[in-house]
């Protein structure tokens, strides 16, 4: 059975920018799955755990979101990384995210095929426009034996 | 909250921390929480479905869960980086120990420090499920 793959993102290509609301509770209920009892986490100035960043696409509208476009059987997610560029968000911030995605290549799988690579770069903007944080996600897609695509 | 004096100077190790035995609520939890819905941390019909033994932690629960380690041993306000690669699959039961160690310390121009960090995440067999790094900006002391 094959699934019909939405149209892969070209090299360059920038999602719809989209708001995201730093948010009290969602910041206590993500440092309890973090099994954090660090005193940051909680109250009304709380500021964002490093991985946080994360639930913003809970935040994306459909379609604003750039398409990596991998088979999704053969998906992963091989790595993450999130830079702040001055304090931390805090809750009662609002942050305008957009997606770029910035780089595609192949590499040769160790059991024949090609191994796919796409890395994709969401920008955190202030509403005056200030750069506060970017998230870097690596998404690979697994050679099939013999692929030749 | 009481600050402890921790050294910041290269080759510094970090008190290693345990997390677990790991649960399936605490896949959901981090589910609902970070709102990935992947079925394949939370339903076990569907994860043996696709070849898996049972259900699986996220990537980005471990990840959690070594930020959380990071952030209790430099600090929270001063994290200006994490990055993470996934290694190995986390199972229900297992044991996550985090350790951390600093690689590189650089002074700023206004006296605060630039820290740099490996992080680890391993599983009860000694094998890597995470790696990862860090840096903190560790402002410099009150001169009062």
């Amino acid at each position: 059975m094959t699934t019909a793959t939405p149209e892969a993102s070209p090299i360059g290509a920038l999602g719809t920018p989209f708001e995201v609301l730093v948010e009290r509770g969602k910041i206590r209920e993500f440092a309890a799955a973090m099994q954090s009892d660090n005193a940051a986490y909680q109250g009304r100035d709380a500021i964002v755990p490093p991985t946080f960043l994360t639930t913003a696409t809970t935040w994306a509208p459909p379609g604003s979101r750039v398409v990596v476009g991998f088979d999704r059987r053969r998906l992963l997610h091989g790595e993450q990384e999130y830079i702040f560029h001055g304090p931390l968000p805090r809750a009662g911030d609002t942050l305008i995210a957009q997606e770029r995605l910035v780089e595609r290549y192949a590499k040769p799988g160790k059991r024949g095929g090609e191994m796919h690579f796409a890395i994709v770069v969401t920008e955190f903007r202030s509403p005056a426009g200030d750069l506060v944080a970017e998230a870097r996600g690596t998404f690979i897609q697994t050679a099939l034996k013999g692929d030749a695509s | 909250m009481t600050e402890q004096t921790i050294v910041i100077e290269p080759g510094i190790m970090a008190a290693p921390r345990e997390f677990g035995p790991l649960t399936r609520q605490m896949f959901v939890r981090y589910s609902g929480a970070s709102g990935d819905l992947n079925p394949m941390h939370y339903d076990d019909t569907m994860a043996r479905a696709a070849g898996n033994p049972s259900v699986f932690s996220q990537g980005m629960h471990q990840s959690a869960l070594l930020a959380t380690f990071a952030t209790d041993w430099l600090g929270a306000e001063s994290v200006r980086r994490f990055q993470v690669r996934f290694r190995e699959q986390v199972w229900p039961d297992d044991v996550l120990t985090c350790t951390g160690q600093i690689d590189t310390v650089t002074e700023q121009a206004d006296g605060g420090r630039l820290v740099t960090v490996s992080l680890t995440c391993s599983r009860q067999t000694g094998a890597v499920a995470i790696s990862g790094s860090a840096d903190f900006l560790i402002a410099a002391p009150d001169a009062t």
